[in-house]
């Protein structure tokens, strides 16, 4: 991204209207392709519903409740899970980067732990916490857990020897060095961790909802599997794909936020 | 400044800004200057590492306000000399003593690299070099007044990123000024600079020095910067003081001299002559 900005821009200068449209140019193309497509009979609708179907059936749900009520939930157990998983693991991830004891306790047991395929945990989860609230966040947490965990144990270790050594010259106690040197000095990788956390978020609560539930969005889907209504189906994923991207923009925002300094997110 | 307006006596003739501004320089240093350096004596100094020793033994004593400049071939132990002197590792043997018990923030280092914390405005970063008065009221001030001192006053919102490697440099001296230390060591703070770059910021090292009266000492591989910077050159072989030159020129120096060229091709010819191998100086 940077690298493509720092080139020299030739010819007009862009519409910056136009210019944040651009990204959403092939998403709008690919549903006028597949309107198109089901509107002349390509694509049968019980393959595929149009959109003007799947807005219609949103529509339904929106006005029945049911749909907010979903998402609503699945939002909330996507955010305790996080919050819990990716707070123990930036935690351990602080512990075991600066503290060699701590790292030397703990580092291969999670490690080990981590080449667990989280989602394999399932039936033993099931067996556990039954479908209570408690089996999602459980694995949602599992899920977060270790891309926060490794990155900010990434980012606390590749802080530059360099500065710390000056902070310590220059009379910075433990808790400084940590709040003005360490700390924002590993921020960059914490953040890295975050977004793939994000992604594994999501897909953690949508395969647990769609196993073992009974409300939420990977609910909802299933129950419109189990009536043939396909249109709800697509509707699910549709939105999936909005929330993951609203994911991704919220941690982008606050990236650009707090790493202003970092010449990357710097305005050109 | 206020200090060369109270001096003046009642009668005395109005006198221009910049008058005003070298007799303050001037007042402050004679009321200042010889009690700002402190004086160092090291004796028998010597650090191993593992079975390398480095240091062999270095006796040398530094009177309150010296430039010193040492020099000498890569690996000879000045970097370690300096890093001893600053406090940043414990010798192996012998003893370090400054002329009075120094605060921690009567002494700071400059170093090769900028080391300015990417993430903190660059005013920030010279309060940095506060230390542990960074709390106080006039902290700001402080910092402000330290950025204008080495012709930065200007760059005080920037992130350091956007800086050049000679302003990135001056933020770095001025971090380490603004404590106002009392020994100043720079371990070739301007070796990755160019050849411009480089001069102006000799200048400037030179004139801070003279303002602030602090001890210098300064490591360097450039015998040209040594001779034109030091009141006294060091030269440091296998881990030993090797040579001890007085450089005894008046200031400012005229780079490019006829004297300045004759020291430092002693210097360098002793430097050569003291190697097997002379062509990777």
């Amino acid at each position: 991204m940077s690298l493509i900005d720092s080139l020299p821009r030739v010819g007009a200068p862009k519409l910056p209207k136009v210019d944040g449209l651009i990204p959403w140019i092939v998403p709008l193309a690919i549903v006028l392709i597949w309107q198109l497509a089901c509107v002349t009979g390509f694509v049968p609708s019980r393959v595929l519903p149009a959109p003007t179907d799947v807005a219609l059936a949103g529509w339904k749900l929106l006005l029945s409740g049911e749909l907010v009520r979903n998402i609503w939930v699945s939002f909330w157990r996507a955010s305790i899970g996080f919050v819990i998983g990716g707070g123990i693991g930036f935690a351990f991830g602080l512990a075991n980067g600066l503290s060699q004891l701590s790292a030397k306790l703990t580092d291969t047991t999670l490690q080990m732990v981590r080449n667990i395929p989280h989602l394999a945990l399932i039936p033993l989860v099931i067996l556990w916490f039954g479908i209570d609230e408690s089996a999602k966040l459980f694995l949602v947490a599992l899920g977060v857990f270790f891309p926060i965990y490794l990155n900010t144990l990434h980012g606390i270790r590749t802080v530059d020897p360099q500065l710390i050594e000056m902070g310590r010259i220059y009379g910075m106690t433990d808790g400084e060095l940590f709040r003005r040197v360490i700390f924002p000095g590993a921020l960059p990788s914490i953040f890295v961790g975050l977004r793939f956390a994000l992604g594994i978020m999501w897909l953690t609560l949508i395969v647990a909802e769609t196993i073992a539930a009974s409300s939420g969005l990977g609910y909802m889907a299933m129950q419109a599997r189990e009536f043939m209504l396909i249109d709800v189906v697509v509707l699910s994923i549709l939105i999936y794909a909005l929330l993951g991207k609203l994911a991704d923009s919220a941690s982008r925002a606050l990236e650009r936020l707090t790493l202003s300094w970092h010449p990357a997110f710097q305005k050109k | 400044m206020q200090e060369a307006l109270r001096f003046q006596p009642a009668g005395a003739e109005p006198v221009g800004q910049a008058d005003i501004v070298v007799k303050a320089r001037h007042l402050r240093r004679v009321a200042e200057g010889a009690a700002r350096g402190l004086s160092l004596t090291i004796r028998g100094l010597r650090k191993a590492f593992g079975d390398n020793e480095v240091l062999r033994g270095i006796d040398l004593h530094i009177p309150a306000g010296q430039f010193v400049a040492i020099v000498g071939r890569s690996g000879c132990g000045k970097s370690t000399l300096l890093r001893l002197v600053a406090g940043l590792d414990a010798p192996t043997a012998g003893s370090i003593a400054f002329g009075e018990e120094p605060r921690a923030q009567d002494i700071r280092v400059m170093f090769q690299e900028p080391r300015l914390l990417p993430w903190a405005r660059v005013l920030s970063n010279v309060e940095v070099g506060l230390g542990r008065e960074r709390a106080s009221a006039d902290a700001q001030a402080r910092a402000e007044r330290a950025l204008v001192e080495v012709g930065l006053g200007d760059k005080r919102g920037q992130w350091p990123s956007v800086l050049s490697g000679g302003q990135k440099q001056r933020v770095a001296l001025a971090r380490a000024l603004v404590s106002q230390p009392r020994v100043l060591a720079f371990d070739e703070p301007l070796g990755a600079l160019d050849a411009l770059t480089r001069i102006s910021m000799q200048q400037l090292l030179e004139r801070v020095w003279r303002d602030q009266g602090f001890t210098a000492i300064l490591v360097t591989h450039d015998v040209a910067e040594a001779v034109a910077l030091a009141d006294r050159v060091l030269v440091i072989e296998d881990g030993r003081i090797a040579e001890d030159v007085t450089i005894d020129l008046p200031r400012p120096r005229r780079r490019g001299s006829a004297e300045l060229a004759a020291l430092e091709g002693e210097i360098l010819k002793h430097l050569l002559e003291g190697s097997e191998d002379t062509f990777d100086l």
